[in-house]
């Protein structure tokens, strides 16, 4: 691979004076968790397959859809209302808030609602960490359409005309302690107004309950996490600390949990037209808020109507 | 998978078949279907497409389907060309003092979903029969309703001209 060559959207050189590859080709110096950090970082970056928007496969989630229908229905007793909210052709922004740790079934019942909503013909990509994607056994999500979650992918996967699903809140908002499950929090990350501006698409907010009570969430763990340096190494900001099956006490949530089976609803919101509401000249705060106002709200209903936690 | 639900309606073919044939009607009988839109130049006949949705379990599963046999007053099928994989067929067959025995037959399934494909063919099979049995029953009522303001019309010597639905129909803010 050249030097200016890219995997997956993300530059091999992410911090321009070349101090990460150092860090990455050099894991034997430091304390011991540094070192394993360092070597993981490695094999990471390793693992991160090439962005290639024809890897998702059709026929795949044709024959997927039953079993993620028996997961959906069965197990999380999955809603999706509103999806006629989403523009018929062309491309679109779907922008989420996110919820259940590194499983989130979320997207599971929001992706089948999709995909036999708009039928799999429907170009349809979802944005994800590179660690969900560079995880092994999780190659099959690229079929589905998951792509390295990056600028340049996303930008990709729009001017191909295709719906892309974006969580903004990511590993961020993903492990949020359960007693802020009905809070949407993307931690500030504006990149999705950027994005839907310099495109010109639509954004349709979704938003989603349930996923968050999955587990015993308790800590976002980032201090632990800086302590570690994987925020530099992996980007990643968090590590995790809860209480989930099967594991007890889970701290990285690495290998995943068992969800629990909490009735996961999720709304489609009409779909916003920036420079329809906010003029030629959009200030991106204002539009940030504006989208994040909506959402709450809705997540704010969407709690209300709830009676009991996992059940709904 | 393949389900089927039947009902007599007291009223000829010709009256029950005005009500199938006509895209309009479909989102006012059929049971948890939540799309029926004309997809093609054709709103009826041998030919025509839709675009259809039905709600089971948490997803609206449909596609793109075409009528593939149409026998006047008497069958009409159709196939998908999208989506899940489904045949579906309308049998009208003429009983004494005009009525009409109905049967509505809907086949479903998804090709290489394999052993969990067919699991979840059986889980949706109650759901999906249900939404037949319902359809029927409103149609039945829908059907003898119109029937019976015919019959009214006609004594008061008034020509009938019984409301349709528009062509195309849809829900859930589509």
């Amino acid at each position: 691979m050249g030097a200016t060559a890219t995997r997956n959207g993300h530059s091999t050189n992410p911090v321009g004076d070349g101090r990460l590859r150092r860090e990455q080709e050099s894991p034997g110096t430091g304390p011991l968790p540094t070192r394993l950090a360092k070597a993981l970082a490695g094999q990471v970056t390793r693992r991160i397959p090439p962005a290639d928007l024809d890897e998702r496969d059709p026929d795949y989630i044709r024959e997927s859809l039953p079993r993620m229908w028996l997961l959906s229905s069965l197990y999380f007793r999955g809603e999706v209302r509103g999806l006629g909210n989403i523009p018929e052709h062309g491309p679109v922004l779907l922008v989420g808030n996110h919820s259940g740790g590194n499983l989130t079934p979320d997207t599971t019942v929001f992706t089948l609602a999709f995909s036999a909503y708009f039928g799999v013909e429907r170009p349809f990509y979802q944005l994800a960490h590179n660690l969900v994607l560079s995880f092994p056994g999780l190659g099959f999500l690229r079929k589905f359409g998951t792509v390295a979650a990056s600028p340049a992918n996303a930008e990709k996967a729009l001017r191909s005309g295709a719906a892309v699903l974006v969580y903004p809140g990511g590993d961020h908002e993903v492990h949020r302690p359960v007693w802020e499950r009905n809070r949407v929090d993307f931690g500030g990350r504006r990149g999705f107004v950027r994005l839907a501006l310099e495109h010109d698409v639509p954004i349709v907010p979704i938003v989603s309950i349930g996923g968050q009570e999955t587990a015993l969430f308790l800590s976002r763990g980032e201090a632990l996490s800086r302590l570690l340096g994987l925020d530099k190494l992996l980007r990643l900001k968090v590590l995790p600390i809860s209480l989930a099956a099967p594991w007890g006490l889970n701290v990285g949530d690495f290998l995943g949990h068992i969800p629990l089976p909490a009735k996961i609803t999720v709304e489609a919101l009409p779909p916003i037209r920036l420079r329809d509401e906010f003029g030629p000249d959009v200030d991106v705060d204002e539009a940030y808020d504006h989208v994040v106002r909506l959402m709450q709200e809705t997540l704010d209903a969407l709690a209300a109507e709830r009676r009991l936690p996992l059940l709904g | 998978m393949r389900v089927q639900a039947n009902i007599d309606i007291a009223a000829p073919p010709a009256t029950v078949w005005e009500f199938i044939v006509d895209p309009g009607r479909y989102l006012h009988f059929m049971a948890g279907v939540t799309r029926w839109e004309v997809a093609g130049d054709d709103a009826t006949g041998l030919g025509a497409r839709y675009r259809t949705l039905m709600r089971v379990g948490s997803a609206e599963v449909g596609g793109l389907i075409e009528v593939v046999e149409w026998d006047e007053e008497c069958d009409l099928a159709w196939s998908s060309v999208t989506g899940v994989d489904q045949r579906g067929r309308w049998r009208l067959r003429a009983r004494a003092d005009d009525h009409t025995h109905v049967e509505l037959r809907l086949a479903y399934g998804v090709a290489g979903s394999g052993i969990l494909g067919w699991v979840a063919e059986q889980v949706a099979a109650p759901t999906v029969r249900g939404h037949l049995r319902r359809s029927l029953q409103q149609l039945k009522r829908q059907v003898e309703h119109e029937q019976l303001r015919r019959q009214a019309a006609a004594r008061r010597g008034v020509t009938s001209g019984g409301a349709t639905g528009a062509s195309t129909s849809t829900s859930n803010g589509s």
